[in-house]
């Protein structure tokens, strides 16, 4: 039974408490946020009372907040009385076969060079109980178990380890952070928690077991992730392949928490529906992302592909907190229509000799805007900090916009903080020399762009490098010409 | 008799206003009067900006406005003769000298010298009814779509300041030297309201200094716009030498016309809050912009440097550099920004700030921002902020130079980057000589200003 089923089949089971079973799908709660609702999400998920606790603090803090208008972005007003905030996950309609998927899908998947049986999984085609995917993930959970890394749903980590979840959540984005977060927090549906315990290198990337999973992440995702002394782990959020959700706010959390000499690796590839060419629909993104650097000598790394969403807001953070830690940003981020994309990062120098490196390189075509926004900040006592910061832009077409808004403070004069950016298009000599050699120029471009992106694209795990690039030059298609 | 009251509060000076509006619209003509109430609304919707107005974020004026001071709408006569208590030493800049007092046209003035014929110099309230024709199609047409609270406060309270018009095809040789000097028995408010208008193919060089000539608690609030006519040339620069308890809000709003050059540069040698904006807009084909600034701040003085320069059509250029030697506790705002729109292609625009920390308690904070709306551009930033390069150290102490010393000519060598773009010979080398002395600890103010005159 998976996940999405025992949440279905537990919430319905109390909707009908007569024992009646039904496998019609339900939206539990009626439209709108109130206290009311916060406390029905939790009693829903059977959650301990400083869970309920929690939300609530969060949602009393949320109502007197203010939606953020900083961002260089057109966002129309949300109406957060018009959003379900509790719905049991619904089930993909179950097709019998792919020739029943939508052909474009299809295709995108064939770019993007997905196998069969993985394709088959993220369009919903029914499949057989024991295709290799599933019996994957059952030897991957007896790997991790094995090396005592906790690896679950966050529902189930409430359940089960609540005094890892209690002693580390909202850490590092506290309740009542900013206005997403939250909202986030008071009506989370559920995520992923993980831990790695002292000293254990976790033996694969835990993309692999997640990107199966995540055909079905809900619309507000908690993920939590602690790195205990001198453990290592690499995540990967997200999948290549285009997700179509019906919900248009997405607003995630996500918390890692590095002890003494632990690494964490987290990447995300984005890439959920984008709208239609002219501008209707599409998600709205707004995640707030960030990692504590508790103990002296860890590390946190961020790499991102955003290349979908209507809106994008979202700046995975590095607090460094411990001395001699080091946070990275690597962030490659494509707009193409009508997209707006205001990402960054910060970076939060507290403890001595710590270090920060941001590479962001973004591409905006069609009529789409692309900003940079990153906060570079050290503190008083952050003896000899380094950041170097690198945002590039490249434009493609007349009508996009590409923006840089870094943010430098500094309070300490053995700081050495460096700054860089520029702005570019693709020159015609390159597209040109690339068309001399029968190359065409769509194809050109693609290469040119992946070019420009190796830098960022090189840090993604080795399977998923290979699928961003070419999700690149889906997500280009029809910008050229 | 002229009727003062004590305020406090930001709000307060809107009410200050409404109970005194026919004293602020008296001797002035109806188009600036007009202005006011627009102005006045923004400003009062707005307040006085706090770190919750994001172009505010690092400077927080809600305290400065705390202080009691006086603001006083009429002209008031100075008994003593301001040429007398107040002398510039930079006798070679032999220059027109044009003086300034709590924001109004000093009455006396008598160092102007000749002009060439067309040039009006003179106070804007005056030029505004003599010469209704040029100043209404240039007055409050550059500075009235900011969002700026201090901007539009100004708008709303200002009655004078200096007009200065060069017409077509004149070039004025001298630069103009107007000295802004704050001097009154109160603590003082003043609004000061400039206008220069260039004609075609022209050529004019304006020195600004400010100067306050006694400790006294003082707010400027000094707004000047600027019209710049095709072919012309115009040089702004403005060195600012308060005492360490003033504030200093200088706002310069430039609109550039084809092939037109502005070349600004703001020194800041002293003062307590300085907070300089800057809006040039490059409205004409091949109009180019030089932006540069230096800050010289130490002890608790805070000075915020606010730019922003639009590219409003194609072919134009830019080029912006301001660099900050912050020792104390000073602190030291930059926030840059270029614009390019829609279809401004084939536009250049350059920005660079840089910065060095001389002591563990000084603060920088640098927000170099890019908005590009064109693909055919070559825009590129780059911000700094650091220690002395401990190895350009070691080179001058292993020939021989003492660590002080070498030190010294390190700093020197960063701020004349910006200083040996000064356009006017005489300035530039003063400047620099100024900027030394104030690096070596000898206090560099200007020797007739604050700390000679104390008594």
């Amino acid at each position: 039974m998976t996940e999405q089923d025992k949440i279905l089949e537990k919430a319905t089971s109390e909707d009908y408490k007569f024992g009646f079973t039904s496998d019609i799908e339900t939206d539990i709660i009626d439209k709108g946020l109130n206290e009311d609702v916060v406390r029905i999400i939790s009693a829903k998920k059977e959650e301990p009372e400083w869970m309920l606790e929690f939300r609530l603090k969060a949602y009393r803090n949320w109502l007197k907040m203010e939606m953020p208008n900083w961002a260089y972005l057109k966002i129309p007003p949300i109406d957060y009385q018009s959003i379900s905030y509790y719905a049991a996950p619904k089930k993909k309609p179950q097709l019998s076969s792919l020739d029943e998927v939508d052909p474009e899908l299809i295709e995108t998947f064939n770019k993007l060079g997905i196998p069969l049986e993985e394709q088959k999984h993220l369009a919903g085609v029914a499949v057989d109980a024991v295709i290799d995917s599933v019996s994957v993930k059952t030897t991957f959970k007896e790997t991790l178990a094995e090396r005592g890394i906790i690896f679950c749903s966050f529902s189930d980590a409430v359940k089960e380890y609540p005094d890892l979840v209690k002693k580390y959540l909202g850490n590092a984005v506290p309740a009542g952070d900013n206005y997403f977060a939250a909202l986030n927090s008071a009506v989370f549906s559920d995520g992923s928690f993980c831990y790695i315990p002292k000293g254990v290198r976790c033996p694969m990337e835990l993309s692999t077991y997640f990107r199966i999973n995540s055909a079905n992440t809900g619309q507000f995702e908690r993920t939590l992730i602690v790195a205990d002394d001198d453990s290592y782990v690499s995540y990967l959020e997200g999948c290549t392949a285009p997700m179509r959700d019906e919900n248009q706010l997405h607003a995630a959390v996500v918390e890692i928490i590095a002890m003494e000499r632990a690494e964490v690796k987290y990447s995300t590839v984005q890439n959920w529906y984008p709208g239609n060419k002219e501008g209707k629909g599409g998600i709205y993104n707004f995640v707030t992302k960030r990692g504590i650097c508790r103990g002296d000598h860890s590390k946190i790394s961020w790499t991102q592909v955003e290349t979908g969403s209507a809106v994008t807001w979202k700046y995975p953070s590095c607090v460094l907190l411990g001395d001699n830690s080091h946070g990275e940003f690597f962030s490659v981020a494509l707009t193409n229509n009508h997209q707006q994309a205001d990402t960054g990062t910060k970076m939060i120098h507290i403890g001595k000799n710590t270090r920060s490196l941001i590479v962001s390189k973004g591409i905006s075509a069609g009529v789409s805007n692309n900003s940079y926004r990153g906060l570079v900040k050290v503190s008083k006592r952050a003896e000899n900090a380094r950041n170097f910061s690198q945002c590039d832009s490249l434009l493609m077409g007349d009508k996009c916009g590409a923006h840089t808004f870094p943010y430098i403070e500094c309070a300490n004069k053995t700081a050495i903080l460096e700054h860089e950016a520029t702005t570019s298009k693709i020159s015609e000599d390159q597209v040109f020399y690339c068309n001399q050699r029968g190359i065409k120029t769509e194809d050109a471009i693609g290469m040119i762009v992946n070019g420009y992106a190796k830098e960022v694209l090189n840090k993604l795990p080795m399977e998923f490098a290979v699928e961003a690039q070419k999700l690149l030059a889906i997500s280009l298609e029809g910008s050229v010409g | 008799m002229i009727e003062t009251k004590q305020y406090t509060a930001g709000e307060e000076l809107v009410n200050l206003f409404t109970a005194n509006r026919e004293m602020y619209n008296e001797g002035c003509p109806v188009f600036m009067n007009g202005a006011r109430e627009a102005a006045l609304e923004k400003f009062y919707k707005a307040g006085i900006p706090s770190k919750s107005n994001e172009d505010y974020k690092y400077t927080d004026l809600r305290p400065v406005f705390q202080n009691d001071f006086e603001v006083v709408p009429r002209y008031v006569e100075q008994s003593v003769d301001l040429h007398e208590i107040f002398k510039c030493d930079v006798p070679q800049l032999n220059s027109h000298i044009i003086l300034l007092i709590n924001g109004w046209y000093y009455g006396r003035n008598r160092r102007v010298g000749e002009f060439p014929e067309g040039v009006i110099c003179s106070s804007l309230q005056h030029a505004a009814n003599e010469h209704p024709e040029i100043v209404e199609k240039h007055y409050n047409k550059y500075a009235a779509a900011s969002a700026d609270p201090m901007v539009n406060l100004n708008t709303a309270m200002a009655k004078d300041g200096l007009f200065f018009y060069v017409p077509d095809n004149v070039t004025i040789e001298a630069p103009v030297q107007v000295i802004n000097i704050m001097y009154s028995k109160e603590n003082t408010l003043a609004l000061q309201r400039n206008l220069f208008v260039l004609g075609k193919n022209s050529e004019a060089r304006i020195v600004f200094c400010d100067h306050t000539l006694n400790e006294n608690y003082y707010i400027l609030n000094n707004l000047s716009e600027c019209h710049i006519e095709p072919d012309s040339r115009f040089g702004f620069f403005s060195v600012q030498n308060q005492h360490n308890g003033a504030v200093n809000i200088t706002s310069f709003f430039a609109n550039v016309e084809k092939n037109a050059l502005l070349d600004t540069n703001t020194v800041t040698l002293n003062g307590g809050v300085v907070r300089n904006n800057i809006k040039v807009q490059l409205v004409g084909e091949h109009a180019h912009a030089n932006v540069n600034g230096l800050t010289l701040a130490d002890e608790k003085q805070h000075v915020d440097n606010f730019i922003s320069i639009d590219h409003a059509v194609p072919n134009c250029t830019s080029s912006q550099l301001f660099k900050n030697i912050l020792d104390d506790h000073s602190k030291g705002v930059f926030s840059g920004q270029i614009h390019v729109f829609r279809d401004a292609q084939k536009t250049e625009a350059f920005q660079q700030n840089n910065n060095v920390l001389l002591s563990e308690t000084a603060e920088m904070f640098t927000k170099p921002r890019l908005i590009i709306d064109a693909d055919d551009v070559r825009c590129s930033h780059g911000a700094t902020v650091g220690r002395i390069d401990e190895d350009a150290l070691f080179y001058l102490r292993a020939r021989g130079i003492g660590e002080k010393e070498a030190r010294l000519m390190i700093m020197f060598a960063f701020a004349d980057q910006v200083l040996s773009q000064i356009a006017v010979p005489v300035l530039r080398e003063r400047l620099e000589d100024l900027v030394e002395r104030r690096l070596r600890g000898e206090l560099g103010p200007c020797q007739h200003c604050t700390l000679n005159n104390k008594k």
